[in-house]
């Protein structure tokens, strides 16, 4: 594999815009649209994720040897599966007020592409370090993605940021006329087209190649 | 290579993995359970303060709650059951519980909810023996969920003191709304009852006039959210109806 000789900081930091998971790899989209309708619940679940990604990563990486073939996929699901429960478990004794908004998105981590992703992909045939920290920048790029669309849905839904006012709405007084469009899951469909979009005229190596060419004399003929 | 594809191998890696994880899974759930339970017991409190008034900014839960007594109530027959420890009554599970449970039909069955547990926990607040508040645990549907929540009525079992929902998925910015402070301080001092005693509490489209007779009574529903407003409509009515509090609110009225 070429991602052998990759040093740590392109691991690290790659996935953010260069092979972001959602950006590019067009990974986890369930999630990000369920989870960013505001930004407090955007963060948390970025830093589940990222947790679990990474120490999922990490462990697999470590037992990769022992892992015979024919078991491997049911291997990293049930780790996977583990740590999300802890993770799970954590959010409730440590954060309940927003474990309850993410309800069960934190139990469908197990089946965030991300995470089985990096492990079948990456942490099956690399070192338990770079692993980690392979886990670790995926689940970064995937924060990013995550807290961008966050920030809007909150921003222009409901008129704050974390929890405190920024635009005064006019059912509380004030002059902004919330977007309710972007409190519902759509929106963040729009969000992340907009942001795929952005990123590729940026970085215009990730568009991909059309799949076909109009031919010329499909045209329709001025008449 | 050829060593790890064997059978043996296989099934010693599942065996170790399953131990392993049980054992981490099994350990996280025993040792933050203590905590979990505190969360949800604190946030029952923070809901019953909320919906009498109570609740405000940064004051001890705990203290403010110890006002209160919990009470485990007979719904069909409306007395209270005083041998049994309230906390141990779970009404969302037993309502489940076909022994335990009534089945609604179609006709009495305002809230949607299909079944009603037999026994519920009220929360009352008393000073000199006398009822001040009382909170009744209430639910029923909205548009797209089950609503839970709380209301609150003073001691004379006719005015409101509050209502608020703790769990709902109705539509944000529109039945969400429910959730707005602005909305929920209509409830305060509207009476529950007509003059005659008939329960006359509705929830209604359109500005409610102040200046008609019947404006106590009435509580403006939130536009765009229709069928989320009828929802709190049928499950106010349901639970003080004779089917959810009736009886006890009725015995209630006679005591004080």
């Amino acid at each position: 594999m070429s991602e052998e000789s990759q040093s740590y900081k392109e691991l690290l930091l790659g996935p953010i815009f260069l092979n972001n998971p959602i950006g590019l790899q067009i990974l986890g989209i369930c999630s990000a649209l369920a989870v960013t309708s505001s930004l407090n619940v955007a963060l948390v679940m970025s830093v589940a994720l990222t947790a679990v990604t990474a120490c999922s990563n990490l462990l697999v990486s470590m037992v990769r040897n022992q892992i015979p073939n024919s078991i491997r996929i049911i291997v990293q699901m049930t780790i996977i599966a583990s740590l999300v429960i802890v993770v799970d478990q954590i959010l409730q004794a440590y954060a309940f007020e927003t474990s309850k908004k993410l309800s069960v998105f934190v139990g469908l981590i197990i089946t965030n592409c991300i995470v089985m992703g990096r492990a079948e992909a990456f942490a099956m045939k690399n070192g338990p370090v770079s692993s980690f920290v392979d886990g670790i920048g995926n689940g970064l790029g995937y924060s990013v993605v995550l807290i961008l669309v966050g920030t809007i849905r909150e921003l222009l839904g409901s008129g704050t940021l974390l929890g405190f006012e920024i635009l005064p709405l006019v059912t509380n007084g004030g002059w902004y006329v919330s977007n309710g469009l972007l409190l519902l899951p759509p929106s963040s469909f729009f969000i992340i087209g907009f942001l795929i979009w952005i990123l590729r005229e940026w970085k215009t190596e990730q568009v991909e190649e059309t799949e076909y060419k109009l031919a010329p004399n499909s045209r329709s003929l001025e008449s | 290579m050829a060593k790890k594809e064997t059978v043996s191998q296989t099934l010693i890696v599942a065996f170790v993995l399953c131990i392993v994880c049980a054992v981490i899974v099994s350990s996280a759930a025993v040792i933050l359970k203590p905590k979990q339970d505190a969360n949800k017991e604190l946030e029952r409190k923070i809901n019953v303060l909320a919906a009498a008034g109570m609740m405000e900014e940064g004051a001890d839960v705990d203290q403010l709650f110890s006002q209160f007594t919990a009470k485990v109530v007979d719904l069909n027959t409306g007395d209270f059951i005083a041998d049994v420890d309230p906390s141990t009554v779970d009404s969302r599970k037993e309502a489940k519980d076909p022994s335990v449970s009534i089945e609604l039909s179609k006709k009495d069955d305002l809230a949607k909810i299909g079944r009603r547990a037999n026994r519920a926990v009220v929360y009352i607040l008393e000073s000199d023996s006398k009822i001040k508040t009382i909170v009744l645990p209430i639910h029923g549907y909205g548009l797209w969920s089950t609503l839970y929540g709380f209301l609150a009525i003073e001691g004379d079992i006719n005015t409101v003191t509050g209502l608020g929902f703790y769990s709902h998925t109705e539509t944000p910015g529109l039945g969400g709304e429910i959730d707005n402070p602005r909305w929920k301080s209509q409830w305060p001092g509207k009476k529950l009852y007509d003059d005659s005693g008939v329960l006359a509490i509705q929830v209604t489209k359109g500005l409610n006039n102040p200046e008609l007779a019947d404006s106590i009574h009435k509580i403006d529903g939130l536009s765009g959210a229709t069928l989320t407003t009828r929802g709190v409509d049928n499950l106010v009515h349901y639970w003080l109806g004779d089917g959810g509090f009736g009886p006890l609110l009725t015995q209630l009225k006679k005591g004080g």
